[in-house]
């Protein structure tokens, strides 16, 4: 997907559609108000949003609902939360041990 | 065992561990940071091709932190970001979602080490800033191949992120 030219400028833009989101899921037409740019404009920098995973869209009643997509970084909290339990728990038995070594001298 | 810390518990860009240890508080400094190797589930958590025998952290501020191999290689995962000896530990994490390093990509991981005791310690470890990790760099880095700007992007979603 090619942007338009301007390069920064877009990037500026993408950030800007990224923080009209931030209070919850809107439409093309909510994120366009106000901003500088054609509808159309705005719904091509959602599609490379979208391909690059950082919103999801779903419908709501006629309205297409855009979102920040949170579900890439809460699937890899949920693994590093188990990961963390296994480290510690294997840590606790190896300073336990070491302690008790310890104690015995 | 473990259980999670009650406080921020929901944030979804940090995960926070306690744990409360038999052991005197130097005894589980030095365990952590000194004999790493012998505790951290090497078989399954490593990045290097070959076995890993250790998993060391140099002890000062910057030093490196990587796993050993059994042919000698060494790989790293991160480096020390603070060292206070006793007492607090914080490291970068320059692993990816793929298990593999990226050192542009910094989670961190700080580990509090607080006496209970004589002979207990409690320790508090959290890992944070994995909203890092949300932007999915590769298919960025595709999109923004020809513009170059999309590690500017990705500072920025994550500022985004974090204050959501």
């Amino acid at each position: 997907m090619k942007l338009e030219p301007g390069g920064i400028r877009d990037i500026e833009f993408l950030v800007q559609c990224l923080q009209r989101l931030r209070g919850g899921g809107r439409s093309v037409g909510e994120i366009a108000e106000g901003m500088e740019v054609s509808r159309p404009a705005v719904s091509q920098h959602l599609k490379i949003l979208k391909a690059a995973r950082l919103v999801t869209v779903h419908a709501q009643g006629t309205r297409r609902v855009y979102a920040v997509d949170t579900r890439g970084i809460e699937s890899l909290r949920k693994w590093l939360d188990g990961f963390w339990d296994e480290a510690l728990t294997a840590f606790t038995a190896a300073a336990e041990r070491e302690a008790a070594r310890e104690g015995k001298q | 065992m473990t259980e999670p810390l009650m406080s921020k518990a929901a944030d979804p860009n940090r995960v926070r561990k306690v744990v409360s240890v038999q052991a005197p508080q130097a005894v589980a400094w030095r365990v952590f940071t000194e004999k790493m190797g012998a505790w951290w589930p090497l078989a399954y958590y490593k990045i290097g091709k070959a076995n890993a025998v250790d998993a060391v952290i140099e002890p000062r501020v910057g030093g490196r932190w990587y796993e050993r191999g059994d042919d000698g290689s060494t790989c790293q995962w991160g480096s020390v970001l603070v060292w206070e000896p006793l007492s607090r530990l914080v490291l970068s994490w320059d692993i990816n979602a793929d298990w593999q390093y990226d050192p542009a990509l910094k989670t961190e991981i700080e580990v509090r080490f607080n006496a209970d005791g004589s002979d207990r310690t409690r320790v508090e470890l959290e890992h944070r800033h994995l909203d890092r990790y949300g932007a999915r760099r590769d298919e960025m880095r595709r999109i923004y191949d020809s513009e170059g700007d999309w590690g500017k992007l990705l500072d920025m979603f994550a500022r985004v992120a974090a204050e959501a």
